[in-house]
């Protein structure tokens, strides 16, 4: 039977997605009870939570490995995975016993409660009996995710075929099966009884639109909505009660009580599918505002004052307990506006995404360049007679997002990258100019070619002065352009602005270091 | 007191030794070199001569197009004298014909690896330490994480993967370096599982080393192979020419292959951890060995490896040479 850790090896070495399907279903079939939990668990990018810090863990391997702990920093710098560094400094020899993860499982949850040295005991005994494969992937469990290039929805085909259970419903046991103990290929098979599941439906995800929305066909045959900067959610009201979750198919009612309030007013037996904002007045605000409410434990009531939130509906998955999903899109806003208008719940509080009139796609263009004004980041687009149809299907659903800001940006710092990108420097950050000096406003890891990156990382090597520790200074001479959707004043950066997703749009090979943009462009950005 | 001058320095031209009026893998054309081995990184077209040990030559032939005047073999461990300076060739185990090359003057010692691994490989001379006071080293696998298993193990492996693919009607196919490389797998493999064939830029090589081909087959336009192990140069990698070997299963055979992510990033399916570099490891034992007092680090990750030996007690630093690169992309 396969354990654990060579199915993680064998799928991270197949690109082939129909492998992986079989390799999955092959291990679910086989796998001993509360295993297999565990399994999906991780397998769909669940963490355990951390009995010991990165830091420690660093220490632990030193002092195990002998290593100093300045070396380790380099290998990893090298390496670009913390798990895998100390599987090659600390292993020790395989028991040649069949790993279990369960038992895995239930080590790395017992260090919560112990003491630090008995945790970095424990961690040090179980390093000694396990191969170098083994213990990276004990190291990823240790660390935090498996990210092994497994979606949710392979994961849910694989268990349908070990299951014998079709996807739709695997997928809805899934999330109404909240404890992992109790996740069994019997149990995914069953039919989850009505009420009492208050599990949302699969999200209907969108696709960037690449090409000329004119290829998309006639204007009337689509819905425009803004695209709004908040979270994207379900409120699912079954069975008296409210539930309100995110697409990460987190349940994240308890942050949110104002919406579990106004929720109650909603008919009996209904989900609706949209996106929480925070409120600026009457007005859906940045999602900067959003951020402040987000990963607390606790709600204060100033808090709730302070920044209040708000829900955009734009669809509606079930009305009447009944499964609304094979309806046109058209069909279901006309549903969702009548239940929203009969709720007698504030526009404020819970209002219907408007549908943004438009006859030509020249005009919608023009449009979206304004979205930002409108606390939006551009168009969604859905085909009037869409289906609801969970994950990322292509073709009916397309997020056209306003231009984001840029500015030009000159190249100060490097950083080794990681995964795929191990060894080389792929991890920059940028700096604009301020009275002669360049001070740092953005990093940014992606938006360069292949070939591209292999460039800048010679270029790197070859023009750094300062070879220890993991950040490179490097001479300032190459300009890239920055973009990022959103930019706000901040005390605690030296540039004065905080910029939100920035990204690499090009390299300016034509521009001089000396003609990059200012701080003052990026203030004018702010207003 | 004043210092006297360095038996061996870098100059623009490469790593030189004032005294002889010599250079040691230049890295431009120079009047006199001396040849550590044939990869290109240490042996470069253009000099005016070229001494080095003797498997060397064909290969000096064959790809710098050198002519046997220009060339001159030595044995190891036979002596030579170049303006009063006494040099030597010694086994350094890191590809067939490759040497360590002692320079010794005034009872000092010098020895420059060039690249050497410490692991016999079943083709090359093993690396012989040598004793010196000065010890010019590669290093490029001079991080702890890497750290070599038996090369038995790796082979062991390799043929399991073959024999998987050959049963599911796919070729093999492994990238190796023609020189070397090529060689130590030629050299291992399990004949019996099935068809070798061989790049033609591996085959010259062998033929000019004298090796037996005989049992291999040498890749041709019409040459079909299920089943097969391919032996090609990394070059070939990526082009045209494997797809005539299409299904197949793509293999490299790397001490890189040792990092996950630069595994994913070459594209290779199967990556096996063989290395004709020393492993951090063997570095450090064949530092100790020499009993050097001075080492210079010449390639790979040298910045942390000369941090490492002054830790214990070595003066050690960086030279800067055009030797292999920082970290990535493997010297031959």
């Amino acid at each position: 039977m396969t354990d654990f850790v060579s199915l993680y090896f064998a799928l991270s070495e197949t690109s082939s997605t129909s492998q992986k399907v079989r390799l999955l279903t092959e291990f679910f079939g086989a796998a001993p009870q509360g295993e297999l939990g565990w399994a999906v668990h991780l397998l769909r990018g669940e963490k355990l939570e951390r009995g010991l810090s990165s830091s420690q863990l660093r220490q632990l391997c030193a002092e195990v490995s002998g290593i100093p702990p300045w070396l380790l920093e380099e290998s990893y710098q090298v390496v670009g995975d913390l798990a895998e560094t100390i599987s090659k400094l600390a292993a020790g020899k395989a028991s040649g016993e069949r790993v279990s993860l369960q038992k895995w499982v239930e080590l790395v949850r017992s260090l919560r409660e112990a003491p630090l040295d008995e945790r970095m005991a424990k961690v040090a005994e179980a390093w000694r009996h396990m191969s170098e494969a083994e213990s990276l992937v004990f190291n990823k469990l240790l660390t935090g995710g498996l990210r092994i290039g497994v979606s949710r929805g392979l994961v849910v085909k694989a268990l349908a075929a070990a299951a014998g259970a079709d996807e739709a419903q695997v997928s809805q046991r899934l999330l109404s099966l909240r404890d992992v103990r109790e996740i069994s290929l019997p149990a995914l098979a069953e039919q989850g009884s009505g009420s009492e599941n208050m599990a949302p439906y699969p999200f209907c995800l969108a696709h960037p639109l690449e090409a000329e929305p004119q290829q998309l066909g006639e204007p009337e045959e689509w819905i425009a909505e803004w695209k709004w900067d908040g979270i994207r959610a379900q409120i699912v009201r079954r069975g008296g009660r409210v539930a309100v979750w995110s697409r990460g198919e987190e349940l994240v009612t308890e942050s949110f009580p104002e919406l579990e309030l106004l929720s109650q007013k909603l008919p009996e037996g209904c989900v609706l599918d949209g996106e929480i904002v925070a409120l600026d007045g009457d007005e859906p605000a940045a999602f900067s505002r959003l951020q402040q409410r987000l990963n607390r434990k606790r709600i204060s009531i100033t808090l709730l004052k302070q920044i209040p939130v708000g829900f955009i509906a734009y669809d509606l998955l079930e009305l009447n307990s009944e499964d609304l999903r094979n309806v046109p899109l058209g069909v279901r806003r006309q549903k969702l506006a009548a239940i929203l208008e009969k709720a007698g719940i504030s526009k404020r509080d819970l209002r219907l995404s408007p549908e943004v009139e438009f006859c030509q796609w020249q005009q919608l263009d023009r449009m979206r360049e304004g979205a930002r004004e409108n606390g939006a980041e551009g168009f969604m687009l859905k085909s009037r007679d869409s289906l609801y149809i969970g994950g990322r299907k292509r073709g009916s659903w397309w997020k056209w997002k306003a231009n984001p800001y840029s500015v030009d940006g000159v190249l100060v710092y490097a950083q080794r990258g990681h995964g795929r990108r191990a060894g080389l420097f792929t991890d920059y950050t940028f700096a604009v100019w301020k009275d002669g000096e360049l001070v740092p406003f953005a990093k940014a890891y992606s938006g360069l070619t292949d070939s591209e990156i292999r460039e800048v990382d010679a270029f790197v090597k070859a023009h750094t002065k300062e070879r220890f520790g993991p950040v490179r200074p490097v001479e300032p001479q190459l300009v890239f352009e920055i973009g990022f959707e959103g930019i706000q004043a901040s005390r605690r950066h030296k540039s004065g602005v905080a910029v939100r997703f920035p990204r690499i749009l090009r390299w300016r090979k034509d521009k001089p270091a000396s003609e990059a943009d200012t701080v003052e462009t990026l203030r004018q950005l702010t207003s | 007191m004043f210092a006297r001058e360095p038996l061996l320095r870098v100059t623009p031209q490469g790593l030189y030794c004032p005294r002889a009026d010599v250079h040691i893998d230049p890295w431009q054309p120079v009047k006199r070199a001396l040849i550590t081995h044939a990869h290109s990184d240490h042996a470069r077209p253009d000099c005016g001569s070229y001494l080095a040990q003797r498997e060397t030559l064909p290969i000096l032939r064959l790809r710098l197009g050198a002519q046997p005047s220009q060339l001159q073999g030595v044995d190891y461990g036979e002596e030579l004298f170049i303006n009063g300076v006494r040099f030597s060739f010694h086994p350094a185990g890191h590809v067939p014909g490759s040497a360590q090359i002692l320079a010794e003057a005034d009872g000092e010692r010098w020895v420059f690896s060039g690249d050497y691994k410490t692991e016999s490989d079943g083709v090359s001379r093993p690396f012989e330490p040598v004793r010196c006071d000065v010890f010019i080293s590669e290093c490029t696998f001079g991080l702890p994480v890497f750290s070599w298993r038996p090369q038995a193990e790796v082979f062991a492996e390799l043929h399991e993967w073959w024999r998987r693919n050959q049963a599911a009607g796919v070729s093999s196919v492994v990238c190796a370096y023609a020189l070397g490389k090529a060689q130590r797998l030629l050299a291992h493999l399990d004949r019996s599982v099935g068809r070798v064939i061989v790049h033609s830029s591996v085959w010259e090589v062998c033929e000019a080393l004298g090796h037996d081909l005989s049992g291999f087959e040498r890749a041709n336009s019409d040459i079909r192979a299920q089943g097969a192990l391919v032996v090609a140069p990394p070059a070939a990698a990526g082009g045209a020419w494997l797809n005539r070997f299409s299904p197949y299963s793509l293999a490299s055979l790397s001490g890189w292959m040792a990092i996950r992510g630069m595994r994913r990033r070459r594209g290779v399916e199967r990556g096996f951890v063989l290395s004709d570099h020393a492993d951090f490891r063997g570095l450090t034992d064949a530092v100790a060995a020499t009993g050097a007092s001075r080492v210079l680090l010449t390639h790979g990750y040298t910045a942390p490896f000369s941090r490492w030996l002054c830790e214990k007690g070595i003066d050690a630093r960086e030279l800067d040479t055009a030797f292999g690169s920082e970290d990535g992309e493997e010297s031959p």
